[in-house]
């Protein structure tokens, strides 16, 4: 392939907007120890600006004197800094993926440990107590939910989602092969679908940064979808060799649809199990 | 007219866009040096298929974005379904999650917008037909960061109101043809 080779330069706002960028993570890091220093940068970009329009700001460094000066907005504007988008069952093939492959390795187990790596707003950890409370699992599992947003925490732990978004999680639900109806894990109230509490009697919510903290347990299998797409590459080699040394030999690791083990530093540490699912296996050495 | 080589190129297209986009695709030499991103809006909840589709239209290889993947020169990548797709730095392109734009997820704007911040006056942007007015941020960002903006004829195109909407809202370089475009396409200096 021929290489393009003229030198392009940023303009000169954009350069200065990444300045100021760099400062704002470098501050929130500081102050507060979340650390969004490696994310990738164009959707951060887009979610600064995001933050800049909903506060009214001229200018980034406006965003960085509010972050810092004042906590509480900070927790507000956190939401600009990570992405809670989700759905229950989301990508029904990687759930029908987990019950071909995994499933039937994780049975083998006296007791399997399931770490939800950025579950935000909880989604896919209720849906995979669903899983395994349908597989005869979940009385022997334990499910750590980990993420860095403690809104995102807490709301995960309510187990309570609008209602109008059961339709769609139904479907996902169905198309995941579910066993019975969605509407016989979630009883209506509180003005939502509130989940079964049942359900999250073997769930452990924590705090838990993949940008800073290290391995706490060991997992037989860690299922981190569409957050490594967040994350810069450096980053992604962080958080998968958590992953990795997280795992017991052969333990599972289930990815989002278009995230790839192939660019990064641990491509040769996993075997892909259902590629197009993007579930892997670690592997044996 | 002899504009000079751009060191990327960033495609958006709407209803109608398939057809356009082949036409347009198939007149990118086998030698064409610089990566080629596009953004066809696809339903979110299924695979699109269109880059299996156009591959054979194309010289050039036709595939679908992975996050992370390196920008490679002569390589043309659309963005995933229910994913948008960012240029994250000169080699490495980026999907995200972000919400839709405009109801459309991929949707042009961030493709543009990313790609005008990374590639600046390097960066030749393409819009085509399209019933939204997706794309005119995009188109926006990209002039105010020096690069070349060619928008397809809101006469020519299926659907006028995606290219009506950029050029009232950003204007043009160039308000083309597709047949233009595949003459200017020729003009560009290696």
């Amino acid at each position: 392939m021929p290489r393009v080779v003229l030198e392009a330069l940023m303009s000169a706002e954009t350069e200065l907007f990444d300045l100021e960028l760099k400062v704002l993570l470098e501050a929130v890091y500081l102050r507060y120890h979340y650390d969004f220093r490696h994310y990738a940068v164009s959707s951060l970009r887009r979610r600064m600006r995001h933050a800049m329009g909903r506060y009214g700001m001229e200018r980034l460094s406006d965003l960085q004197h509010r972050v810092i000066h004042d906590p509480a907005f900070f927790a507000e504007a956190m939401q600009y800094f990570t992405v809670q988008v989700s759905e229950m069952f989301r990508d029904p093939g990687y759930f029908a993926a987990l019950r071909e492959h995994a499933i039937p390795v994780l049975k083998t187990y006296p007791s399997i440990k399931v770490w939800i790596a950025g579950c935000s707003t909880g989604e896919e950890v209720w849906s995979m107590a669903i899983l395994l409370e349908e597989e005869g699992l979940l009385d022997r599992a334990v499910i750590y939910a980990t993420d860095i947003n403690p809104a995102a925490l807490e709301a995960a732990e309510s187990g309570v989602f609008p209602l109008d978004r059961m339709a769609l999680f139904s479907r996902n639900y169905q198309a995941a092969g579910g066993r019975r109806s969605l509407s016989e894990y979630f009883t209506t109230g509180y003005g939502g679908a509130v989940f079964d509490r049942r359900l999250k009697k073997q769930v452990v919510f924590a705090d838990h940064s993949l940008a800073t903290d290290a391995v706490f347990s060991e997992v037989h299998l860690v299922s981190c979808r569409n957050v490594l797409i967040y994350f810069n590459r450096e980053l992604q080699d962080r958080a998968v060799g958590l992953f990795h040394d997280s795992l017991v030999r052969r333990g599972f690791l289930g990815l989002g649809a278009k995230e790839s083990l192939q660019f990064g530093a641990h491509a040769a540490d996993f075997e892909a199990c259902a590629p197009h699912e993007r579930l892997y296996r670690r592997t044996a050495s | 007219m002899t504009l000079p080589f751009p060191q990327a190129v960033v495609i958006g297209a709407s209803a109608g866009g398939v057809q356009a986009l082949r036409d347009v695709l198939g007149c990118f030499p086998a030698t064409f040096p610089a990566p080629v991103l596009v953004v066809q809006h696809i339903p979110r909840d299924r695979p699109s298929g269109i880059p299996a589709l156009l591959d054979g239209s194309c010289a050039l290889p036709v595939a679908e974005a992975q996050d992370k993947e390196p920008l490679c020169g002569g390589v043309v990548l659309f963005a995933p379904p229910d994913y948008h797709l960012l240029v994250e730095d000169r080699t490495t392109v980026s999907l995200s999650r972000d919400e839709p734009v405009l109801y459309s997820r991929p949707a042009i704007d961030p493709l543009f917008e990313s790609a005008a911040e990374v590639f600046g006056e390097g960066l030749l942007a393409i819009l085509l037909t399209g019933a939204s007015s997706d794309g005119s941020a995009g188109v926006a960002a990209v002039r105010r960061e020096g690069g070349i903006v060619w928008i397809q004829d809101p006469d020519e195109a299926v659907a006028p109101i995606m290219p009506a909407s950029a050029i009232a809202h950003a204007g043009a370089d160039a308000i083309v043809t597709l047949g233009d475009l595949c003459r200017r396409l020729g003009t560009l200096a290696p």
